[in-house]
């Protein structure tokens, strides 16, 4: 609905004629820069592509030119479709028109009949690559940030010319890297040398001179002084390259999400296709892609990543944090010592560590030193940097050197009396103000504070695994916890570089508690008499990053059954506690599957232990139960007030499960697959927001 | 310990086009346009290996925001050299990048040097003139110097009364020459070959290329120098006509040890023989160059006569006419600016005295009977300066 759509932020295109160095002539230089500093990078919408539209027709009416070259403001080359004027469009034809101007504009450049060159000085994007890859030659700056073609990333194919263009220009499997593998491993970014090394530009040069070296260049390409080589792909094993990439793709996917097989098509297509069959078939694409709702979800999910999730709702204001010049990790085991190292990291403070005794504090240490010492052999840390981290990590068994301690986390045994008497021993020697974190992930964080003298100081922290990867970071409110705690917790939560979202102190928090009640769905299925293979494979359709069996031996069965017992005691009705499963975790046993030569079998002794009803079900059922019993949940959840809002439940999905992009998390695919109407007997959210709306 | 002295050459020099200021150069940074010449010195000549220059001097009139910050280090840096190479910055006024140079020298001849780059830069959009300073009351108070001593365009005026045969029409016609010898000069490429052409953003236009100066006005005529303005003096004598303007720029050379040069394969285009700086009265500053030259060439052993090129910086036509009419020379002598000067291709402060090195030693090139040359200059605050040089390109070398 155009209502909803964000007036557009125009670039623009600027042009200026200069002499060209070594008498090659004279040529067009055109700027696109959208006015604004480098943290709003240049896009294109439908008035930027009409002021590059004029750019060359006033390049097209200049006689005599010998070259047209296109650069970007500092910084910035340009990083693509401005998609928030299509976002919340609902109707086919303005997005087809969208797509077919994109094409028609950047096609005036070779249409203009004399060489082109662009000079990526900076970050190139998407649509703003493809303007790149629409002329004839490439320089890139050394200093350029970030390249790559991420259209697959949020659902859709690169379809101003890219699709078609980059499987020609580097062959197929290069360009399956770049459109397809790089998208989908979380959005992975091309540096510079490797544009170059892929083919994807002609030359790199250093960023201290980039446009008048750039200048230099182009001039010595058109007095034949650089010859660029440009080599046909092998089109022989074309079909087999593809073919092979698809197979890869769908034992992953197993269909879930359009864009990445829509990308293999036009890849194919584009072994034999002309180049404007090439580009019609992906304006075609586009524009499917664009009216589906795996796309809507896609930008929808991109934007809670990019904004909500570094703005968090509800959160107190900053100015009341208090500064944390030191922190205390009770505990030094794995998880402790992997904070102890993130905490030295981020923020740059002293942190101690202490455990029982002696020996597992020297074991957290040499933990901590070993991680050190390997980031300096990779060249990730100055030895210099390395002796600062080592220096501010320290161990000891004894709290009182909390004392100075600004905030305290604790991270030991899940167990609600050790957890007290531990926050009652730190309290004791730590300051009135000193936070009091829990890292907890299923106990009342409530009745974890209910006996200290200043429960207000009290806050969950909920990390998820491994603590150095996961961006993901879950802030617990509880009953007393004061503003001032909260507003510190989240400060902290910004310096370690984490996502944080605002959680009410329940049960599981937002991430846990779905993932639990949904693999309990998966066991009963099994205990009820469903093979394990169907109930394996019956989420398959979601594209989630592992099946329910393979995230059960991720999480490790003894940690998942104790959080499923946890919530069991809180929702009994709910969440259901498998004896199968227990008898697994009994029997020490890490995994349902054993893998043979890359491929899971249930392990027949698993099988053993597993005794099961006599009523099997479809995947069909299987996955309407799971997706059922998500969809009640993530209601429940809103309703108790864990959360603000249905974005938030998506955020975590996102960040801390890494559930898909094309379901938005969670809550579009619910709405989308009718089961929040079916279960909750409404959506969760307005149609159009995270979907394609009524045009 | 026995010490040896060393032999200074000049190997190379570039420079910016030079821009009207607040013109082509406004929106680009100082520090980026020495950074430019810098990087084109190295990829010039790719015998210097860069880990072997032992400083970096950078000269700038006013040393604040973009030409501050120790710009001698921050563009060395900022240009990709070495981090174990040194910089520093360095202030004569005009005479900065001369200063650079002499400075350099004196220590690649005591064997403490062997290579380094000398740069002046002024971006006089960003830093006019007289930004920033505080002049002591005692300057005033205790007539130190006279109250036009800081204004160059007055000191000038001062000249014309200290010397009333040099008369505005004279000031105008070697004015006229100036532009008429840059035109002459760009026609036949003379000036091109060491010009680095700079890119420069405007926000409002996007991005240019500037390889070319933007001072001369090649249809200058004395009608039209007649009828300008004399900004500094009712009815007085000198204009925008016969003054360099107003100009942002860089220039920056590479000197060495003649016996560094041979090693690494450089060719040496000019030997130093030797250079002076005198102080004159402030108020006429123009006249500085007269007793640095005498100096200069006293301490050379040399004298007016064996001297066959002069590169004279032409801040104002009327204190290049009273070093001439000093020795003699007439106004059009041919071996005075062939190429012409400041008041054509414009005069950004520090900068200067790199571009008249460069000029000299394309002289030298051009006229390769020529055997000395020298390098001249007047400073604000009543100075001049003066290095003499001996041609290694010519028949004479």
């Amino acid at each position: 609905m155009s209502e909803t759509r964000e007036t557009e932020v125009v670039t623009e295109a600027k042009v200026r004629l200069i002499d060209l160095p070594y008498g090659a002539g004279q040529c067009a230089l055109i700027t696109v820069d959208n006015g604004r500093d480098h943290t709003r990078p240049s896009t294109f919408g439908p008035q930027g592509l009409a002021s590059l539209d004029e750019a060359l027709e006033q390049v097209a009416k200049t006689p005599g030119l010998s070259a047209v070259a296109i650069t970007g403001k500092p910084f910035i080359f340009a990083v693509g479709a401005d998609l928030s004027q299509v976002s919340h469009v609902g109707d086919e034809a303005t997005v087809r028109a969208f797509a077919e101007l994109g094409h028609r504009v950047f096609g005036r450049i070779a249409d203009l009949g004399i060489p082109s060159f662009a000079f990526i000085n900076g970050a190139a994007m998407g649509g703003g690559f493809e303007l790149a890859l629409a002329c004839d030659y490439r320089t890139i700056s050394s200093s350029a940030a970030a390249v790559s073609l991420p259209e697959v990333f949020l659902g859709l194919v690169p379809g101003w010319g890219g699709a078609w263009i980059v499987p020609n220009l580097i062959g197929p499997e290069k360009a399956i890297q770049v459109i397809v593998h790089n998208s989908m491993a979380q959005n992975k970014q091309l540096k510079p040398p490797q544009v170059v090394n892929l083919g994807l530009a002609d030359v790199v040069l250093d960023g201290a001179d980039f446009l008048a070296e750039s200048i230099r260049w182009a001039a010595r390409v058109l007095r034949g002084e650089v010859n660029i080589d440009r080599t046909s792909p092998d089109r022989d094993t074309w079909d087999d390259v593809v073919d092979a990439a698809r197979a890869q793709i769908d034992a992953r996917l197993h269909g879930a999400t359009p864009a990445p097989y829509v990308a293999l098509d036009l890849i194919q297509a584009a072994k034999t296709s002309t180049k404007a069959e090439g580009f019609a078939a992906e304006d075609d694409a586009l524009t499917a892609l664009v009216m589906g709702d795996d796309l809507r979800a896609g930008l929808y999910a991109f934007d809670l990543v990019q904004k909500r999730a570094k703005r968090p709702v509800g959160v107190p204001d900053a100015s009341l944090a208090r500064p944390v010049t030191k922190v205390g990790i009770v505990g030094a085991g794995l998880m402790a010592s992997q904070l102890a190292l993130l905490f030295a990291k981020r923020l740059e403070v002293p942190v101690v560590m202490t455990d029982l005794d002696q020996d597992r504090v020297d074991k957290g240490i040499a933990y901590v030193h070993g991680e050190i010492d390997g980031q300096v052999a990779k060249g990730r840390l100055t030895s210099d940097k390395a002796n600062r981290l080592k220096a501010l990590v320290r161990g000891s068994t004894d709290k009182t050197d909390f004392a100075d301690a600004d905030f305290v986390l604790e991270a030991v045994f899940e167990n609600l009396g050790v957890k007290k008497q531990v926050f009652a021993e730190v309290e004791a020697v730590v300051s009135d103000t000193c936070v009091l974190a829990t890292n907890t992930s299923s106990l009342s964080i409530t009745a974890m504070a209910s006996d200290l003298r200043h429960p207000e100081r009290v806050v969950g922290f909920h990390f998820f695994n491994p603590v150095a990867v996961m961006p993901l970071l879950e802030i617990a409110r509880a009953e007393q916890t004061d503003d001032a705690t909260l507003a510190t917790a989240f400060a902290v939560g910004k310096s370690l570089k984490k996502s944080c979202v605002l959680v009410k102190d329940a049960p599981a928090f937002v991430v846990n508690r779905l993932l639990t009640r949904f693999l309990a769905e998966i066991t009963r299925a099994v205990d009820e008499g469903t093979d394990f293979a169907t109930a394996d494979a019956a989420l398959n359709p979601l594209g989630l990053p592992m099946s329910p069996f393979n995230l059960l031996a991720l999480v490790g069965p003894a940690v998942a059954f104790h959080v499923s017992e946890t919530m069991h005691e809180a929702f009994p009705d709910r969440f259901y506690v498998s004896e199968n499963m227990r008898r697994l975790v009994d029997s020490g046993k890490t995994a349902i599957y054993t893998w043979q030569d890359g491929t899971p079998t249930v392990d027949p002794e698993v099988a053993e232990l597993f005794t099961q009803g006599d009523i099997p079900l479809t995947v069909d059922q299987v996955r309407e139960r799971a997706v059922n019993a998500l969809a009640d949940e993530a209601r429940r959840m809103l309703d108790e007030g864990v959360v603000s809002a249905a974005e938030d439940i998506d955020l975590c999905m996102l960040l801390g499960a890494g559930w898909p992009f094309a379901l938005g998390g969670l809550t579009p695919y619910l709405d989308r697959s009718g089961a929040s109407e079916r279960v909750t007997g409404s959506r969760f959210l307005v149609p159009g927001v995270a979907s394609v709306p009524a045009a | 310990m026995s010490r040896s002295l060393q032999d200074v050459v000049f190997v190379d020099g570039v420079r910016t086009p030079f821009g009207r200021a607040g013109s082509v150069f406004a929106e680009t940074r100082a520090d980026d346009l020495v950074v430019a010449l810098i990087r084109e010195l190295v990829r010039r000549n790719p015998g210097l290996p860069p880990d072997r220059i032992d400083d970096v001097a950078v000269a700038a009139a006013t040393q604040t925001g973009d030409q501050g910050m120790n710009i001698g280090r921050s563009a060395a840096l900022l240009a990709g050299l070495p981090q174990s190479v040194p910089g520093y910055s360095i202030d004569r006024w005009c005479a900065g990048a001369m200063t650079a140079v002499t400075t350099l020298a004196g220590a690649i001849m005591a064997g403490a040097y062997d290579a380094a780059l000398a740069a002046g830069v002024e971006h006089m959009s960003r830093h006019p003139m007289g930004e920033g300073i505080d002049p002591n009351p005692r300057y005033l108070a205790e007539r130190i110097v006279d109250p036009e001593a800081l204004l160059m365009g007055k000191t000038a005026e001062n000249l014309h009364d200290r010397f009333p045969h040099l008369t505005k029409e004279r000031a105008d016609a070697f004015a006229l020459g100036s532009q008429e010898k840059t035109a002459k000069a760009y026609a036949n490429g003379l000036i091109q070959p060491d010009l680095v052409p700079i890119a420069v953003r405007s926000a409002e236009q996007g991005w240019g290329y500037v390889s070319a100066d933007e001072g001369p006005r090649p249809g200058t005529s004395m009608e039209g120098l007649a009828t300008l303005k004399t900004p500094f003096r009712p009815h007085g004598r000198v204009t925008a006509g016969n003054a360099s303007p107003l100009t942002d720029g860089a220039t920056a050379a590479l000197i060495t040890s003649e016996d560094f040069a041979r090693e690494f394969g450089l060719s040496a285009r000019m030997r130093m023989v030797g250079f002076a700086f005198a102080g004159v009265q402030p108020e006429v500053m123009g006249i500085g160059p007269v007793p640095a030259t005498e100096k200069a060439l006293a301490k050379a052993g040399l004298t007016m006569d064996d001297i066959d090129v002069i590169e004279i910086n032409e801040a104002f036509a009327i204190q290049v006419l009273a070093f001439l009419d000093h020795f003699g020379i007439a106004d059009d002598d041919q071996r005075v600016n062939p190429m012409g000067g400041a008041i054509a291709v414009g005069h950004p402060l520090a900068s200067s005295g790199i571009r008249l090195m460069q000029y000299l030693a394309r002289d030298f090139t051009e006229y390769p009977q020529a055997k000395y040359g020298m390098t001249t200059m007047c400073i604000g605050l009543g100075m001049g300066g003066t290095v003499i040089w001996e041609n290694l390109q010519g028949a004479a070398a």
